[in-house]
């Protein structure tokens, strides 16, 4: 992992001392409301229903538990015990006061965390696939390419004003695209040519809210060596032709929707030819450099399937399940990627107490070599298991919560924090969550389903991706009542669909029936091996529609 | 005459800006250095660059430098507006100024100017300020210096932070 340099740490130092500086001119009266909110969203602050919200940046989902131990610390002394894991891979506090919020920022430097730019209209945390390095499926690791990026984007002082927010994600993999790129501003998959480089694929204009929009090609090879001028070519146009005047329009999917993504291409090329072969050239020594900063933890030579994993498993069903639904294979034989679910029954997902983060750390310091990774479904995962410690790891997993075995089912519920606590929601989204789960509680019926993904948001702003999910449901109010619509077909993954809306929406008492219905229609339909997606892709919307109107009339 | 901060110092503002210069410019000493809208501008820059005093352009957030930078040489001062200070356009057009056009007089912000842009805006080009004048520019030039690591190349330091190291 990135281990920070003595200006990193002073970059934040004297960050932390300047917003303290700016909480101070704001309470006295001298910044007005307006002026604080942009520096303060900048520093990751929301104002929301109950109490600010503070976003906290964890580059490409990447923590050390010594961070893991802080971010407990923060939870316990300045919040109410939780945090919340965001679906960019961040770390939220629900409830800090704003005079807290400087005292806040500065424990976080102290192990090289920080909140800069997590909100605001400014480039946001780069997000990559959770299991970049540890995937046998992937071209290269992605993640010195995301500190890269990370560096350049900090306190960038062209866009630091942007038209609107502006996110990029990058992967590397080649089985299935975990980093959602397509539903960025700019997403990046790294690829190899037919000469054996490695370069990117670049996307533009993809996300999700009011408008959702699949990312457009518009770079097909571009040499790492380039990655900046291009992403500075991209932004500067961005920059100066985004829209202004609305800011629901104001995306950079709407320019590149605007122009098509031909012509707004062409424009970043013109820009780039200004730029490339110049200062922001990445030399390889760097990127070599920068690689030298994730090394390979010390593995040791191990076989697969060891006999203590193949004992647990004869002897143990429900580790078995665990396993197969909770786990993932490794590039290193006898080793184990681990998913810890953090969304059991009746806590919202995404939640994690003070103590279970201790535990986490602990867990992660006993069984993965000391490093932790949030997922963009809200889940925590412990990377570089040992295949023969998976049996002891799971028994205490068991015992704080962790192992529910629905990683990929239907109760692996991606969800915001909803009306329940965010000012911009426009229904609650946790209870929705609850009641789904408490629906499909019979876990065998649940792994029959398969792999599936259902997303609930609170609102048009999209922040649990329901456009994406193969089941999507978003809250929507209609003279002070909240109705819920529901979405079918989404996919969150290379060829990257949004899902289409099943027809009007329903009564908040329903929504578990109505996914009953669709799920019941699904396992009437489906035929061996399909999963809920490609049964939907196969049969298309119709008769879905039929068996969910028909029900509730 | 009010006042405005240049290369961090605090100094008197020698520029007038005509806002109305159909109106405004026939009472103005021509012998006065004054900031004119760019349109303006590029309609009579005759009649203006024979008068006495400078002349500089005001440029809006949709202006294009792409579009008048064989001018540059006869514009005397670029002021860019900042209608809000959150509208960051002026930001690129000051590095295209700067970096593209190596444009070397004064770039000056204007509009809504507050302290905690000014570091920004000096790492893209600027080198004048015109703060909005309901603040105080002493406490403002502080913030020069609030943040002293950059990682990117900016028009004053030219490589970034990894070129950079020994």
């Amino acid at each position: 992992m990135y281990a920070y340099k003595e200006y990193d740490q002073q970059l934040l130092n004297e960050r932390v001392a300047q917003y303290r500086d700016q909480t101070q001119r704001f309470f006295k009266g001298e910044l007005s409301e307006d002026e604080f909110l942009i520096l303060r969203l900048q520093n990751g602050l929301y104002v929301q229903r109950h109490a600010p919200l503070l976003r906290v940046a964890v580059p490409y989902g990447m923590l050390n538990t010594e961070q893991v131990r802080k971010l407990a610390h923060i939870a316990r002394t300045y919040d109410k015990g939780y945090a919340h894991i965001s679906t960019r891979q961040n770390v939220q506090f629900n409830w800090p006061s704003m005079e807290n919020v400087p005292d806040i920022l500065g424990e976080l430097a102290s192990v090289q965390m920080h909140a800069v730019q997590t909100s605001g209209n400014c480039i946001r945390n780069t997000t990559t696939d959770q299991f970049a390095g540890v995937t046998a499926n992937e071209i290269t690791d992605p993640r010195p390419y995301c500190e890269i990026i990370r560096q350049w984007s900090t306190l960038h002082p062209e866009f630091a004003y942007l038209p609107r927010k502006f996110k990029i994600a990058v992967t590397a993999a080649t089985d299935e695209d975990r980093a959602a790129i397509r539903f960025n501003d700019v997403g990046l998959r790294i690829i190899k040519n037919d000469a054996g480089e490695i370069g990117f694929e670049v996307f533009v204009g993809g996300g999700l809210g009011r408008t959702p929009l699949a990312g457009s090609l518009i770079k097909p090879f571009l040499a790492p060596k380039d990655l900046l001028s291009y992403l500075e070519a991209t932004l500067r146009v961005y920059n100066r032709y985004g829209r202004r005047d609305n800011k629901y329009k104001a995306r950079i999917k709407i320019l590149v929707k605007a122009l098509t993504p031909e012509v707004f291409g062409k424009k970043v090329d013109e820009e780039w030819q200004h730029l490339r072969d110049g200062a922001l050239d990445l030399p390889n020594a760097e990127i070599e450099q920068m690689k030298g900063y994730f090394p390979e933890p010390a593995y040791e030579t191990l076989e697969n399937n060891p006999p203590p994993l193949a004992d647990a498993k004869k002897e143990n069903g429900a580790f078995s399940i665990w396993l197969r639904q909770n786990t993932d294979e490794h590039k290193k034989a006898g080793y184990q990627i681990v998913t810890l679910s953090l969304s059991p029954t009746s806590v919202a997902p995404g939640d994690v107490t003070d103590n279970q983060l201790d535990v986490i750390a602990d867990l992660a310091d006993k069984y993965s070599f000391g490093e932790v990774r949030n997922t963009h479904n809200q889940n925590i995962v412990l990377a570089d298991v040992k295949q023969e410690d998976l049996y002891d790891l799971w028994k205490q997993l068991q015992t704080h919560g962790f192992a529910t075995a629905n990683i990929h089912t239907i109760n692996d519920i991606i969800c915001c924090p909803g009306g329940d606590f965010c000012a911009l929601a426009n229904a609650k989204s946790l209870p929705i969550a609850d009641q789904i789960q408490k629906r499909f509680d019979d876990y065998d019926f649940v792994y029959d389903i398969g792999e599936i993904s259902l997303n609930i948001s609170g609102c048009m702003n999209a922040c649990s991706h329901h456009h994406i999910g193969n089941i999507g449901i978003l809250g929507v109010d209609k003279k002070g009542k909240e109705f819920y619509q529901v979405s079918l077909g989404g996919d969150a993954g290379f060829s990257a669909n949004v899902g289409k809306i099943i027809g009007p929406s329903f009564n908040e008492g329903d929504v578990a029936d109505v996914v009953e219905t669709i799920i019941k229609h699904y396992i009437d339909s489906r035929i061996e091996g399909e999963t809920f997606l490609m049964t939907y892709q196969r049969i298309g919307m119709a008769s879905f529609k039929e068996k969910v109107y028909v029900k509730n009339n | 005459m009010s006042k405005i901060i240049k290369n961090r110092e605090i100094i008197e503002d020698q520029w007038v800006s005509i806002d109305n210069p159909e109106q405004d410019l026939a009472s103005t000493d021509a012998s006065a250095n004054i900031i004119v809208e760019l349109a303006y501008w590029l309609e009579n820059k005759t009649s203006l660059i024979e008068r006495t005093g400078k002349v500089g352009v005001l440029l809006l957030g949709s202006d294009e430098p792409e579009l008048f930078h064989q001018e540059l040489n006869n514009i005397d001062l670029i002021a860019i507006n900042f209608p809000k200070f959150g509208d960051g356009r002026g930001y690129s057009i000051a590095r295209l100024l700067c970096e593209r056009y190596d444009y070397q007089q004064e770039i000056r912000a204007v509009g809504d100017v507050l302290r905690d842009q000014l570091r920004f805006m000096e790492r893209c080009g600027f080198n004048a300020y015109a703060l909005r004048s309901d603040r105080n520019m002493e406490e403002a030039l502080a913030s020069f210096s609030a943040i002293s690591v950059d990682y990117q190349s900016d028009v004053a330091e030219k490589k970034p932070i990894y070129n950079r190291r020994p």
